[in-house]
């Protein structure tokens, strides 16, 4: 990247005008066009890492590790589904499109969340044989392109995910660019091969949770009642839109915060719009209580999970269970530095690389190149994502013990404390050695 | 012929009734009397029967239909054939918005009026109207064509992939990316066979070709108005 | 996001069943609006000269004292449906709406006109038509509300239909994406706001213009350019009734006119119970397009 500056020399780089922001305008200044990106957001957000758990000493007492079980399994969609889903841990695989990622990345996916015993999600393009074959529990999003959208898969899906919104861009659609639509990502979504897909923002025949609640009774008629119906919402004024999507008729809330990623978006969307992961939880739990129904319907948390005390904090605030996808992406190798001479080779670095719009990824998974995408072995990569799922879980479970629990989801907010004003306000819970909320108690 | 009347059955055990001609089809031809406006009537069918609906439907009727022939005597809501597959939905009067909306196969046909953004993000359907097609319709359309008999709202086929769309009368304004094209013998036959096959009387030489002009296909700064 | 019904009679003969005609209406809007209900009648007419006000209260409320004190300034007719007190008034409007404020300042006046008389809670559509006794109502017409809330609280004040000034008032299904800074605007203007609810903006706005020294028409057209969201608004007036959806015309509406009624749904399941309806005029109205009907007969503008 970049030599460092000889600080003797007397150059300063303006906070305002960075390297980045610099570049930033020439690039507008060049091209005329917005610049579009995958990965997440990249700038410093008010994060998980600001909260810490109160450990057992002596008013509480610990579970040993070896020999006292601690309970991960969840079951989702308990509402109106006859079949709900029914998970070994409570991490889950977020959903990301055939098309986004090769067929090998899809595969991998489905192999190491099945065999963890949790779901993986399709995504805007429908769902490829290899995924349904490799997930024994696979998601089905709804979304507003319709993609690939046919009712023989809907009824082979385990759940059904009606996509409102994602949390790398609320209110925005997907973007697939013409490098990526490829003869059989175009055949799926019945679209000219090679041209820069632009997917709708709101659903064709729908809008607004009254006529939601229609189009969900229809999709439940459609399967005969027989599986949950998640709503996946980006996280911004998520109070409301929990309450609104519960009154739709949800029997599972996915709520993606903004540190989620994304496979190509515009810069502006994903680093501008929407709410850190932390500061939405605590809104939809509040909507789900006071509504009754916490617990009842589940929340599934997104948007920057990358271990077990992340998956425990959700947990302790929460949610009953978390996805991944940017985490899950980096298990199965993404930006791996096996790669790095490639990586800079189309001007980026191994662990940067975020132009997953181009198709040239060099670890083969945000691509359709059949060279690169055969470079990752569906097995081994699978096995990647299985043990770092395992591992997450482990982690998650030595806090729950260490926390006295023996189900990962009887941490609570009230184990947990937050290091910064910021984090105290926004999770809700009192400032490390204090009582202190911002904006919730006095002191 | 069977018969189910929504006084006496709800929609979920007449759905039931429907999807079990699937596995086993044991009735070719279902009559559903007094729909009186309920939503999501006759929606995921997948079995080669006729269903004829009497009275108003709400929405999504025969939505993600496959091979089944569903004829509504009355009006229809919302969505009506969304996202079908294959076979063909009749409706004797006027359509609410999104009618056929994302559908991927099949033929619906329209004998009164269609609201807004019918076909919209059409998958390779026909559509047929017989009356008029309110705004934005065909908006995104990517295959199928789209025959209205009437006039056309505004917006017609905006950010149009490959849809063809045909329009008698007059078209109030087009959308983003959409322009007039040349009528050429194939069409016409395209035309002939849509007006056959939804036994639709009309002349094919009085209608107008409208599609894509597929400059809205790459990101490019020219179209910087169109995003 | 809600459920939309407005019935308005051409035919006078139907006057005595208006509430039975329009109670099952409301009720199958419930799907669409489950959090509280109201509706806006028309009929009972004052003469000129006086004033009608609808005052909500608790189920306690001392309205033979209320209207003790408001007779030693001017002559009252009253009576009680309810929760809520219907005040006619020897006076005029606003001299009334203050005497109300001055002798019972825990009461809120729903709606003030000739004609018009809003009522509203919260629950369950069926509960709110049963409270009201909405079935053995008479008058020429009503708008009525269910109402799924989106960002502002479940409460009574923010239940449908909004007054939006004399006889008139505001139904809306949608969701306006500027009323904030157009409240501010419109506080500034001297409109008094009573909740955090997008469509009393739309209502606020509508009274504000009409204010101004527009006629419904101007004050619909200018709100067309002014809110910006999508709404499908049902308005009533002291004569009529009006609809107008946004340009995009998302959330639905369907309209049915006989030779005896014109009647206003978001959904047609609403319409089914309305006699000859299988005969009825039916059709969705246009987006921007603004409709009115009053005093039996149609106008399109």
């Amino acid at each position: 990247m970049t030599k460092p500056i000889d600080p003797h020399a007397g150059l300063r780089e303006s906070a305002t005008f960075d390297l980045f922001t610099q570049s930033q305008i020439r690039r507008a200044a060049e091209t005329g066009i917005y610049d579009i990106r995958g990965f997440g957001a990249k700038r410093k957000l008010p994060h998980f890492d600001d909260l810490l758990f109160l450990g057992s000493s002596m008013s509480r007492y610990p579970l040993e590790g070896y020999r006292e079980a601690c309970n991960t399994s969840v079951t989702l969609g308990t509402r109106f589904a006859k079949k709900p889903l029914q998970l070994d841990i409570p991490i889950a695989i977020a959903g990301m499109s055939f098309g986004a990622l090769s067929a090998n990345a899809k595969e991998s996916l489905g192999r190491g969340a099945s065999t963890c015993g949790t779901y993986t999600t399709t995504g805007d393009g429908g769902m490829t044989p290899e995924e349904r074959g490799h997930s024994k529990t696979l998601v089905y999003q709804y979304l507003p392109s319709r993609y690939g959208m046919n009712p023989d898969d809907l009824r082979k899906a385990d759940a059904i995910e009606v996509v409102l919104g994602q949390g790398a861009k609320p209110g925005g659609g997907g973007m697939l660019l013409g490098q990526k639509v490829t003869e059989r990502v175009a055949g799926m979504r019945t679209l000219p091969v090679g041209i820069d897909q632009r997917s709708a923002c709101r659903h064709p025949d729908w809008t607004g949770p009254d006529d939601l609640a229609i189009k969900i009774e229809e999709l439940r008629e459609i399967t005969d009642w027989q599986v949950p119906i998640f709503i996946k919402i980006g996280a911004t004024r998520t109070y409301y839109d929990v309450k609104l999507a519960v009154k739709a008729g949800a029997d599972v809330i996915v709520l993606d915060g903004m540190q989620g990623g994304t496979a190509a978006t515009q810069e502006v969307f994903i680093e501008h719009v929407g709410i850190p992961t932390m500061a939405a939880i605590p809104q939809a739990v509040q909507a789900l209580q006071e509504m009754g129904l916490h617990r009842k319907v589940q929340l599934v948390v997104s948007g920057g999970i990358r271990n077990g005390a992340d998956v425990a904090k959700c947990l302790a605030m929460g949610a009953d269970c978390v996805s991944i996808g940017t985490a899950a992406l980096l298990a199965l190798g993404c930006n791996s530095p096996k790669y790095s001479e490639e990586f800079r080779k189309i001007g980026s670095e191994a662990g940067y690389y975020d132009d997953y719009q181009d198709g040239k990824d060099p670890a083969g998974i945000s691509t359709q190149d059949p060279e690169l995408s055969s470079r990752l072995n569906p097995e081994e990569a699978g096995k990647r994502l299985s043990n770092f799922l395992s591992v997450m879980t482990m982690e998650a479970q030595v806090i729950a013990r260490a926390c006295g629990k023996n189900d990962v989801r009887h941490l609570e907010p009230e184990d947990l404390v937050a290091l910064t004003m910021e984090s105290s306000a926004m999770a809700r819970v009192p400032l490390a050695g204090t009582n202190y909320i911002p904006g919730i108690t006095d002191k | 012929m069977q018969t189910l009347d929504l006084t006496q059955h709800k929609t979920r055990q007449i759905n039931q009734r429907l999807h079990e001609q699937k596995v086993e089809c044991t009735e070719r031809e279902w009559l559903i009397e007094n729909a009186q406006g309920e939503h999501n009537l006759a929606c995921g069918l997948d079995q080669n029967i006729s269903v004829d609906i009497k009275g108003p439907v709400g929405y999504y009727c025969a939505g993600m239909n496959q091979k089944a022939h569903v004829t509504v005597y009355g009006h229809a809501g919302q969505g009506v054939a969304e996202n079908m597959m294959s076979g063909s939905v009749r409706i004797k009067g006027d359509v609410s918005q999104s009618a056929g909306a994302t559908a991927h196969g099949g033929l619906l046909v329209i004998e009164g009026n269609a609201g807004a953004r019918c076909g919209i993000a059409m998958k390779g359907v026909d559509i047929v109207v017989k009356g008029n097609v309110g705004h934005m319709s065909c908006f995104l359309g990517q295959a199928g064509n789209l025959l209205v008999c009437g006039d056309a709202g505004d917006g017609l086929g905006d950010s149009l992939y490959e849809v063809q769309i045909f329009v008698r009368g007059k078209v109030e304004g087009l959308g983003a990316d959409c322009i007039e094209k040349e009528m050429r013998a194939e069409h016409l036959e395209t035309v002939k066979d849509l007006l056959n096959r939804s036994g639709i009387d009309a002349d094919p030489n009085e209608f107008r070709r409208y599609g894509s002009a597929r400059t809205l296909y790459h990101f490019n700064v020219a179209n910087q108005s169109a995003y | 996001m809600c459920g939309i019904v407005s019935l308005y009679l051409k035919n006078p003969d139907w006057q005595n069943r208006l509430g039975e005609l329009f109670e099952p209406m409301l009720i199958s809007m419930t799907d669409r609006g489950p959090d509280s209900a109201g509706f806006a009648i028309y009929g009972d007419a004052v003469t000129d000269g006086q004033c009608k006000l609808t005052i909500r209260g608790e189920q306690d409320t001392d309205w033979q004292a209320l209207a003790e004190t408001l007779k030693k300034s001017f002559s009252v007719d009253w009576f009680n449906n309810a929760n809520v007190g219907v005040f006619k008034c020897s006076t005029d409007q606003k001299t009334a709406t203050a005497a109300v404020a001055k002798a019972a300042p825990e009461l809120t006046v729903l709606s003030s006109g000739q004609s018009i008389e809003i009522l509203k809670e919260i629950g369950l559509p069926e509960n709110i038509a049963q409270h009201f006794k909405l079935s053995g109502m008479k008058g020429s017409h009503i708008i009525g509300h269910t109402r799924m809330a989106t960002e502002s609280a479940v409460t009574t004040l923010g239940s449908h239909p909004f007054s939006t000034g004399s006889d008139l008032c505001l139904v809306h299904n949608g969701s306006l994406s500027n009323h904030n800074s157009l409240r501010r605007d419109l506080i500034r203007e001297g409109i008094v706001f009573h909740t955090e609810n997008d469509s009393e903006v739309a209502a606020g706005y509508l009274n504000w213009r009409l204010n101004c020294g527009d006629t419904l028409e101007q004050a619909l057209e200018s709100a067309l350019k002014a809110l910006d969201g999508f709404y499908t608004f049902a308005i009533g007036t002291a004569n009529g009734f009006a609809v107008l959806r946004d340009p995009i015309s998302c959330k639905p509406a369907v309209l049915a006119e006989t030779d005896d009624y014109v009647a206003m749904a978001s959904e047609y399941q609403a319409l089914r119970t309305l006699p000859n309806i299988e005969k009825a005029k039916l059709w969705e109205p246009e987006p921007a397009k603004i409709y009115v009907w009053q005093q039996s007969q149609a106008a399109f503008h």
